[in-house]
This record gives structure tokens, C-alpha cells and sequence, in this order.
């Protein structure tokens, strides 16, 4: 028997047992018909080419490990970002446990979402009865203060119409006439989870200021001096809006966040089981549109958010994942002179912090070669980041980055002498980026979890930054905005430099006449 | 003015596409600036307007180009007679894909890129006896307000057109969209008039016209020009005058439609001697076995 009670192997060795590695190599000499070992060998060789790195990129009808996720991930992620709101995805069960599931596989934290539990029959006759009912159960069940309805690709094919089955729902009796059920069309065939957080944020802000898909009149806006701010989706919003919060305290201003998820998804354990945690109230949300003006973290995340509310008469201001010391002054900046407020010596202080330690490591990040990838805004955020530190980006890619994001990217690049030989890769993924890391040569690598297969592949060592982390805890609560969040990036960079360092200098006298108590 | 929303639905075949650009064409001749939504696979709702076989459509140029997303307006939007702009959603191969779907994607990106702006009238021209969400699109909220069913006195037709007031009704209460009323394409069926007449009455709304039957609009379609284009001055040019006169004044009359019960609809045949009555021991017994008996 290969497990002994009184000794349980854990699987990590349980397998490496020979009766395990005998039964393997037997099963796959008798039943595989493998390849070769020779041949298996001349192939791997072969991928790492540049005439494979041709072949992969011709590549037309296959997507392989896009770095991407679907619409409604991200209307959930902004639906929980207010007060009591239990986000609703239209469609099929599946679809929403896999939403639940990859937030809380990131967040460590149970995330709260109910589907419409579509099946056969409301594909063929229409899902008004799911909507019916699973609003009344919703309801009754989970006391929620507000339902955010989004869609899964099912709702989204056969033509559900949201606005005509909510309104229907409350005629009969669903739930109370007034109560409030945004909704937002989220196809998961188009886009990405960054268009599903921006059709749910701009669904939200229209169903509160718009008069509530017409059962109450318009809202009017009466300007005052407050601040709105969107972070976008952000695998970080744990530690950035805390971070955020403290730094927009700090300077006394005024502000609204539009989705706080950072209560939510870092409930404390004190006996009391929390489906909802602080958010936006809904008072607040409504109240946002007599705001002064609207900054978004993430331009990309906010495409149609954005000008939604330039039109109601804000200003607007986008960033793209502001990491480091230059573009947290734009941030700082722009903010200031929207508010109308000084920025306060103590978060000058903080960047001179982080400058300082920016110069105290600058020796070991210079001419560092780096890959990255992530969504559009926060590839753009670390590409920029990493050329400050004077490390030098040469391949950014991101699935969900379009045209305009490569153009954007390229006068990124062509700013500094740091960005000379590097190139932007919209719409391309993870399998691209496992031939541009054989051929193009970075030093490391910086992406979410899924890049440790590209680790284990390629050998470029991974700098785990992004969404989902799913292979490390608690990332999420440390910042990567503001002075502070720059100083975390740079320390995740760092460490991963000396790790690799180490590894690679501690044979013996024969590698290890640098392996150095002093880095 | 505000912009007028409009949509012609009605049983494939039955003229929804020469009849509608026909009244456009007049429209666009009292000075109306008028926009086309083709939601009808067969892409043929704007070619009397541009003298063309068929027009590019969204989707197909979509597929070309990889997704909707790369498309720009210029590229799908062709300005015909008048000036009236002329957008052809398009549809899959027939047996495979989602037509419906294919109707949303192409209303969303017109609306994302701006197409309703400056202009006085919206008109879609929707296959009506397809049921499914995607051809309900342009009755949603916030699309068409006036519902326009072009009919004729078979029965077929009109079976269609009380399913479409059936769709109409289900948005009607949550929406504002309404039945403006019947337009009856004439096919020299028995009584069709009265019928027509009798149906409107039935769904509560008003035959708004009747449209003669004459070959001029075969003589016109040949050359792949409206009537209005073709022979100004002909009597059956008049009658779309007439029609897009009365649908230009007929702003704000639209009702909510009570569609009749298939049963009703049979005894309305019956009513106008259409369909004799059915001898309910006759049902189902062959000629040979009714001759014998």
C-alpha cells in the first residue's frame, strides 16, 4: 500500500513513490505510444526559435491561454463594490460559480453572487421567469439593499431584455417597486472583464442619476466641491483604496469612491459572518453626480463610465494604473488642482522615501530586461514603472489591449531611451508570450499567476503582479498605488531579483564567489 | 422635432422592404433626414435606395475584419437617394449561427457610434415571423416607439402580424414602444380589404393604408429604384405619398395592441367567407373516404 495511517504522504510525495513512477512509466510505454525522448526533445528545441516565434504569431483562428477573463467577472467585481449589494448574473449557474470561485481563490474571501440558474427551457422560451424568481428569492433570502443585474452569454444570445424583465419582475411583485436593480448588459463574448466593470459601473451611475430606467425623475446636478473616484478592476483594491482613502484624507479632500471593495473582500474573523462589508452606500453613489469631477485609475477600465459622466457636467481625469514615483505626481497633481487643495508635506515626504529608495537599489535594476503582461492599464502602469526604476521593458503584452492601447504604449516607449527596444502586443496570448521569452531574452518576467507555467517553460524567473494571484496570499492587501504602493512594486521587483541572484550563485567554489550576505 | 423611432415588421415576402423604402423615399422628399436599420438577413432593405445588388453589412464586414469592434461607421453606413443613410445589419449563413444576435450586435454598434445623431427619423426593417429576442430588439426600450405591420388579406400574413402585436404588447407595458398600425400591401386575396380592416379592428389599431397592387413596382424594383425614384408622377407613387404622410402625422397615435386568440382569427376568415365554416365530422378523412361515405 502506498499510504501508511500513521505516516499520511502528502501528494507533493505520494507520487514520487515507485510504485506510483513504475505504474507511470509502464502505462506510458504500454498504452501512450509516445514520441521519442529524442524527438520531444527537437521539438522543445524547435519552439524556442524564431522561425517557430513566426509560425506561433501567424496564428489566426487559435487563442491559446488568453490573459483574459469574461464581462461579467467584472460587473460582479464592481456590483460588490457597494453598499449591501448582491450581484446578479442573468444565465447559467456554471458561469457564476466560476465567478465566485476566481475571487475568492484571489481575495481569500467568500464572494457573495446568485445566478438567474438558467437552463434548457429558458434558452428556448426566454428567461423572464428566471428573472422573476430569482429576484423574489434574492430578495427574501439575502436582504440585499440593491441587486446589480449583469449577463452571462446565454441571457446574452438569445436577446434578453433586462430593462423589460426587471420592470416586469416588480409588477409582479418580485420585490418592491422602488427598490433599486441596475443592470448592465454584459455579453461575455465581448470584451473583457474590464468592459463588464465598466457597463456595470456606467449601468449603476445611469440607474441612480437618470431616473431609475424611468420610474423617478432625473436627478439634477448641483455641483459642489467633492472628488469621485473609480479604481477600475483591480486585483489590488484591498490595499489600494485603503491606500487611496488614506492619501485623499491626507490631503482633505472631499471624495466618493464608486465601488469600495475593500471591506468586502477583507472581512474580518470575529465569529460574525459577513455577506456584505461596507461599500459605496447607495446614498453616496446617487449623490456622486453633483460631484466636481471624476478621476478613474484605469482609462481602459472606464471607456464608456467616463465620458458618461463628462457628460452630466464633471470634469474627468484617466490614469493608466499609476505606478511609481512620476506618475503618483500626475495622480497627486491632477487631483490638487481639482480639488482645489495643497498637497501636504507629509506625502511629499513619502515620495522623497521612495525616490530614496529607488536610488538605493537603482544598481541592481538598471539594464534589467523585462516581459509584462496584464490588463491594458496596468501593463501601461508597470511598463512606465520599470523604465523609471531604469530596467528596460522589451516585450508588454495584453490580451485585452487594443490599437490604441499599442499606440499609447509606443509613446510610452519612445519617451525614454529605457523603452528603445521594446514593443507593445494587443490582442496576443500567454502563447505568444512563451515564444517572445525564448526569443527576445528577458531578465524576468512580471504577470499574474498563470505565468509560473511560462516560469517553468521558458526559465525567465516570474515577479508575481496582477490578477489573479491565486499561488501567493494576501498580496492583495498591500498597495501598489500612491508613493507607498510604488515602494511595494519595487520591493516585489527587488525581491525577486535577489532570489534569483542567490539561486544562481550558490554552488560551492563554482558559482558562489558573489553569493553575498550584502546585495 | 424630436427623433421619430419607427420599425416596419411583417411575414417574410410580403413586401416589408420595397413598401418601407418607398414611404422613406417620400419622407426623405418632404424633407425628412432618415436613417435605415436592415435587420433582415437577406440585407435587401436599402437596395432601391442605392441602386444596389445588396449592400455590405455589418456583419460581414465584421467577420472580415475580425470583430465588430474594428469596424467604423463610414465603413457600414452608405448614403442613398435623399441623402437617406442606409445601414444593413446582416446575419450568418443560413443553418448555422444566430441571426437574432447578430441584429443586437449590430443595433449596439451603431448606437456606440453615434449613427442616431442628427437625424429626424429611425426606421427598422425587421422580419417578423422570426420571434426570438434578437428580432425583438428594435421594439426594446429607448429603439422604435411605432410599430408598423405590413400585411395582406392571406392568412398567413395575418397570422404574423397578430404574432408581431403579441411582441409589441409584451414591451408595450414596460417600454413605450406602440402599434402605429397596419399597413396592407395589396395582394388581390378575396375581400381583402374588409379583412385588413376587420383585422386592425381586432388589435385595436387602424388600417393606416392600403396599398394598390400595381406592376410599376416591379418595373421600378427591376432597375433597383423606389417608385417615388422611378416615376414621380405615377398614381402608385402617389399612394406612398399618401402612406408616409399619414404614418408622418400619425406621431404619438400608437396604441397598445390586444392580439387575438388563433381561433379568433380563423373566425374572422370565416366571418368574411374567407374560410368556410368546419364541419367537424369531416376533419381528417381523405377524399376517398369522404366520397364513400
Amino acid at each position: 500500500m502506498p499510504q501508511d495511517a500513521n505516516q499520511v504522504k502528502d501528494h507533493f510525495e505520494l507520487f514520487r513513490g515507485e510504485e506510483y513512477t513504475d505504474m507511470l512509466a509502464k502505462k506510458k510505454a504500454e498504452f501512450e505510444n509516445p514520441h521519442p525522448a529524442e524527438e520531444v526533445a527537437r521539438v522543445r528545441e524547435w519552439a524556442k526559435t524564431e522561425e517557430y516565434k513566426d509560425l506561433n504569431f501567424s496564428r489566426e483562428a487559435l487563442t491559446i491561454n488568453p490573459a483574459k477573463a469574461c464581462q461579467p467577472l467584472g460587473a460582479v467585481f464592481a456590483a460588490v463594490g457597494f453598499e449591501s449589494t448582491l450581484p446578479f448574473v442573468h444565465g447559467s449557474q456554471g458561469c457564476v460559480a466560476y465567478y465566485r470561485s476566481h475571487f475568492s481563490r484571489h481575495f481569500k474571501e467568500p464572494t457573495s453572487c446568485v445566478s438567474s440558474s438558467m437552463t434548457e427551457d429558458a434558452a428556448v422560451f426566454g428567461g423572464l421567469n428566471n428573472m422573476v424568481d430569482g429576484l423574489a428569492n434574492a430578495y427574501n433570502m439575502y436582504k440585499p439593499k440593491m441587486i446589480a443585474v449583469s449577463t452571462t452569454c446565454m441571457a446574452e444570445v438569445i436577446g434578453d431584455d433586462l430593462n423589460a424583465y426587471i420592470k416586469t419582475a416588480k409588477e409582479k411583485e418580485s420585490l418592491p417597486q422602488e427598490f433599486d436593480v441596475p443592470f448592465a448588459h454584459t455579453p461575455a463574448f465581448v470584451g473583457s472583464h474590464i468592459t463588464g466593470y465598466d457597463n456595470a459601473m456606467k449601468g449603476i451611475l445611469e440607474h441612480f442619476w437618470d431616473g431609475k430606467a424611468n420610474t423617478v425623475d432625473k436627478m439634477v446636478r448641483e455641483p459642489n466641491g467633492k472628488i469621485n473616484f473609480l479604481n477600475g478592476f483591480d486585483g489590488y483594491a484591498v490595499g489600494n483604496l485603503r491606500e487611496v482613502k488614506r492619501i485623499f484624507d491626507m490631503m482633505k479632500i472631499e471624495y466618493t469612491i464608486l465601488g469600495d471593495q475593500s471591506d468586502v473582500w477583507d472581512t474580518p474573523t470575529d465569529g460574525e459572518f459577513r455577506m456584505y462589508d461596507g461599500g459605496t452606500t447607495l446614498e453616496d453613489a446617487a449623490n456622486a453626480l453633483h460631484a466636481k469631477a471624476t478621476v478613474s485609475m484605469q482609462q481602459y477600465c472606464t471607456e464608456k463610465t467616463l465620458p458618461f459622466i463628462a457628460n452630466h457636467g464633471q470634469e474627468t481625469a484617466a490614469f493608466n494604473h499609476p505606478i511609481g514615483v512620476e506618475a503618483t505626481d500626475s495622480f497627486v497633481m491632477e487631483v490638487a488642482r481639482l480639488a482645489g487643495v495643497e498637497i501636504p508635506d507629509e506625502l511629499a515626504k513619502e515620495r522623497g522615501r521612495l525616490v530614496d529608495a529607488i536610488a538605493d537599489s537603482n544598481a541592481h535594476i538598471h539594464g534589467k530586461k523585462f516581459a509584462i503582461y496584464g490588463d491594458p492599464d496596468l501593463a501601461y502602469g508597470l511598463a512606465k514603472f520599470v523604465m523609471e526604476l531604469g530596467g528596460e521593458p522589451v516585450v508588454v503584452l495584453s490580451t485585452n489591449g487594443g490599437k490604441a492601447w499599442a499606440a499609447k504604449m509606443q509613446d510610452l516607449f519612445d519617451s525614454s531611451p529605457f523603452g528603445a527596444n521594446c514593443k507593445a502586443y494587443p490582442g496576443k496570448d500567454l502563447w505568444h508570450m512563451r515564444s517572445l521569452l525564448f526569443t527576445e531574452k528577458p531578465d524576468f518576467l512580471i504577470g499574474n499567476t498563470y505565468g509560473k507555467y511560462l516560469e517553468r517553460d521558458t526559465g525567465v524567473p516570474l515577479i508575481r503582479i496582477g490578477f489573479p494571484i491565486f499561488d501567493r496570499h494576501h498580496k492583495h492587501r498591500y498597495p501598489v498605488w500612491g508613493y507607498q504602493g510604488g515602494l511595494n512594486v519595487l520591493v516585489t521587483i527587488l525581491d525577486r531579483i535577489f532570489e534569483h541572484m542567490d539561486a544562481t550563485t550558490n554552488i560551492p567554489s563554482k558559482t558562489d564567489y558573489s553569493y553575498d550576505i550584502i546585495r | 422635432m424630436s427623433l421619430r423611432q419607427i420599425a416596419f415588421y411583417g411575414k417574410g415576402g410580403i413586401g416589408k422592404s420595397t413598401t418601407s423604402q418607398n414611404t422613406l423615399a417620400a419622407l426623405a422628399d418632404l424633407g425628412q433626414r432618415i436613417l435605415i436599420v436592415g435587420c433582415d438577413p437577406k440585407a435587401d432593405s436599402t437596395r432601391l435606395m442605392l441602386h444596389a445588388k445588396a449592400q455590405d453589412t455589418i456583419l460581414s464586414l465584421a467577420a472580415e475584419a475580425g470583430s465588430v469592434e474594428d469596424l467604423e461607421l463610414e465603413d457600414v453606413m452608405k448614403i442613398g437617394y435623399k441623402d437617406i443613410r442606409c445601414v444593413e445589419s446582416g446575419g450568418p449563413e443560413p443553418g448555422v449561427g444566430c441571426a437574432g444576435r447578430g441584429v443586437i450586435t449590430s443595433i449596439n454598434f451603431l448606437e456606440e457610434e453615434g449613427a442616431y445623431e442628427d437625424i429626424d427619423y429611425v426606421s427598422y426593417d425587421v422580419l417578423g415571423d422570426v420571434v426570438c429576442g434578437g428580432f425583438a430588439m428594435p421594439i426594446r426600450e429607448n429603439k422604435a416607439q411605432e410599430i408598423y405591420i405590413v400585411m395582406s388579406g392571406e392568412m398567413m400574413a395575418m397570422y404574423a402580424a397578430n404574432n408581431i402585436s403579441k411582441g409589441i404588447l409584451k414591451y408595450a407595458n414596460s417600454g413605450g414602444v406602440r402599434l402605429g398600425g397596419l399597413i396592407c400591401n395589396e395582394r388581390q386575396t378575396d375581400k381583402e380589404l374588409e379583412l385588413a380592416e376587420s383585422l386592425a379592428g381586432k388589435l385595436g389599431t387602424s388600417l393606416i393604408h392600403f396599398v394598390p397592387r400595381d406592376n410599376i413596382v416591379q418595373h421600378a424594383e427591376l432597375r433597383r429604384m423606389t417608385v417615388i425614384e422611378y416615376a414621380p408622377e405615377s398614381n402608385q407613387a402617389n399612394e406612398y405619398r399618401q402612406l408616409a404622410e399619414k404614418i408622418h402625422n400619425n406621431a404619438g397615435q400608437g396604441i397598445i395592441p390586444t392580439p387575438i386568440t388563433m381561433d379568433e382569427l380563423e373566425d374572422l376568415l370565416m366571418e368574411h367567407g374567407i374560410m368556410s365554416a368546419v364541419d367537424e365530422t369531416q376533419v381528417g378523412k381523405s377524399a376517398a373516404e369522404l366520397a364513400a361515405g
